[in-house]
């Protein structure tokens, strides 16, 4: 453990914690940020009705929408000279969601990562490959701060150029690996390709996030590299990664709660829902100062498990792996489907590389979705009629979970985009 | 007797094709035959060539899904009836032919015949081709014709 005093702190000093941040953050967001304190007033209340964690469902919620419309600094909760370091996100409608930092917030984010590194059993003597892109994408720097933190030795090498990753993590001895799962699958390709073992190297832990991912595709990371593959969780608006982290036992992210106070709400009525019940995850921010946050929406889907029980010795709440946010959902014919799932499924089917594109298009009043799949040599038996079975097993297997029938197409390997950073899954057609 | 036919998965768009056969050309291969099989998305195609082991690593380093498969040619009497005489000493044994395909070689006067059978069954085809007298190339004159 990184900070062993206050991972498996008592439970009712963690409160007494959280409730002192909370109310500094409320005082903060009155004073410093309009909009908010407009918000706040427009419900009714004032900080002297905040006293504990307890009064949060009382708080209006913020979401993505207050981002867009307070671009670039209207959420700052400091004065603009004290922000050090500003990250965004890449809005993939317009404008991009912009993160402001003080050096306090910076020093908090690179605390909360070290613990992640640490459920990963990462210490002072291990060397942290940092494969998530560095620039305004949250995940290299933050990642990069974490490793410093810890006192690993940090490889900055970005993603991309993927041979030249594999060269160093044989050459350093790398034993920590962050990146997104799906750039992991990529470099255990290319591995493959050049020859090289990959389980001959000291790896021993990988921090995975970014974008959402299966335990079938943890299965297979774990089957490629000798190491645990970890689940990391984070997003732009509440800092960047290392928000929630699972530990060996991997079962559940552990949030860090004296950091971000998780809730669960119906994510259509925006009631709040008890621990143990599937709901959207909202997260308020505890002790950011350049951009504090109350209450955000962040759309992803999850639920905290209850208890502070878990077997690592840690008493911060876990929260489920993600399945999806609600904006990865896709309606087919009146049907929510994950992405996730489609990948769960392809991934337990032999032969099949877990690389897909799903296309959803309207025809007439139908939504259509098309996905394909890569073929490799295992599947690859010469005959068309085998090559067709495959393709109807698929289908059937992808009907009896999503219970919407999907056109399969098989592709070759390697025709599809490999990301450096969060895939692309779907391709959405429909002009909605 | 069996000899190595290289078959590749090819999707069924413009230019794939041409982009494998490029793949060869730069491995200085040179192909005998070919065949190919489609449908609407995607195809399978077969090759005989003088070299499939360096076909076969050629194709891989340009990331193809390129596997060997063991498949019998035959030589066929260019006259009326070749062909059937070598059918009726299949289908007499009730042997099922997974497909063939047909070529003519330079060097000889005769047809050439590639036939396919699935695993199980290729030992049973053997015999019953030798045992009715029809000649099988080995991997040597298939290079040559």
């Amino acid at each position: 453990m990184f900070n062993p005093e206050m991972e498996t702190i008592a439970p009712d000093k963690l409160r007494e914690i959280q409730n002192a941040r909370l109310l500094a953050t409320v005082e903060r967001m009155w004073n410093n940020v309009p909009y908010y304190r407009q918000r706040m007033q427009e419900a009714g209340i004032s900080p002297a009705d905040i006293h504990s964690v307890e009064d949060l469902p009382k708080l209006p919620f913020i979401t993505k929408k207050d981002f867009r419309e307070q671009y670039p600094y209207g959420m700052l909760g400091v004065p603009r000279d004290q922000i050090v370091r500003i990250h965004a996100s890449s809005g993939t409608t317009g404008k991009p969601t912009v993160a402001a930092y003080t050096r306090a917030d910076i020093e908090a984010w690179a605390e909360c990562g070290a613990r992640c590194l640490g459920c990963g059993g990462g210490n002072a003597s291990d060397v942290f490959q940092v494969s998530y892109g560095y620039g305004l994408f949250t995940g290299g720097l933050g990642m990069h701060y974490a490793g410093e933190k810890l006192g690993a030795a940090v490889i900055p090498t970005s993603a991309g150029n993927t041979e030249k990753q594999l060269m160093l993590m044989q050459d350093l001895g790398v034993t920590l690996l962050c990146c997104t799962p799906s750039y992991a699958l990529q470099i255990a390709e290319v591995a493959q390709r050049l020859g090289i073992d990959l389980h001959a190297l000291p790896l021993k832990a990988g921090f995975f996030g970014a974008e959402p991912w299966t335990d079938a595709m943890r299965r297979h990371i774990e089957q490629a590299f000798p190491l645990k593959a970890l689940d990391i969780y984070g997003m732009t608006e509440l800092s960047g990664p290392g928000v929630a982290h699972e530990c060996l036992e991997q079962n559940g992210l552990h949030v860090w709660e004296d950091y971000f106070y998780p809730e669960i709400i119906d994510p259509d009525t925006g009631e709040p829902l008890p621990d143990g019940q599937q709901g959207e995850l909202v997260v308020t921010c505890l002790a950011k100062e350049g951009m504090p946050l109350i209450r955000y929406r962040t759309r992803d889907i999850t639920r905290i498990l209850p208890g502070r029980d878990c077997p690592c010795g840690r008493t911060h709440r876990r929260i489920a792996r993600l399945r999806g946010r609600t904006d990865d959902m896709l309606i087919i014919r009146g049907v929510n489907v994950f992405p996730s799932q489609i990948e769960d499924v392809l991934i337990r089917i032999d032969g099949v590389l877990p690389n897909y594109l799903i296309t959803v298009d309207r025809q007439g009043n139908l939504d259509t979705m098309e996905i394909k799949v890569e073929v490799t040599e295992q599947s690859f038996t010469d005959h068309i009629k085998g090559l067709e079975a495959l393709r109807d097993d698929i289908a059937a297997k992808l009907k009896s979970v999503i219970t919407v029938g999907a056109r399969i197409v098989l592709v070759e390997p390697n025709s599809l985009a490999r990301g450096l950073g969060k895939a692309k899954r779907v391709v959405d057609l429909r002009k909605l | 007797m069996k000899i190595t036919q290289v078959s590749i998965f090819l999707e069924n768009r413009s230019g794939r094709i041409a982009d494998v056969l490029a793949v060869l050309a730069g491995a200085n291969i040179n192909i005998r035959a070919l065949s190919l099989a489609d449908t609407q998305d995607f195809g399978i195609l077969r090759l005989m060539v003088d070299r499939p082991d360096d076909a076969l690593a050629a194709l891989k380093a340009a990331r193809y899904t390129a596997i060997p498969t063991a498949v019998l040619a035959v030589e066929v009497p260019d006259a009326p009836g070749g062909l059937h005489s070598i059918l009726s000493a299949l289908s007499s044994h009730n042997l099922n032919v997974e497909y063939m395909y047909a070529f003519v070689g330079r060097k000889t006067e005769k047809a050439l015949v590639v036939f396919r059978f699935d695993d199980p069954i290729v030992d049973d085809a053997i015999k019953a081709l030798l045992a009715a007298g029809i000649s099988i190339l080995g991997p040597d004159a298939v290079k040559d014709i």
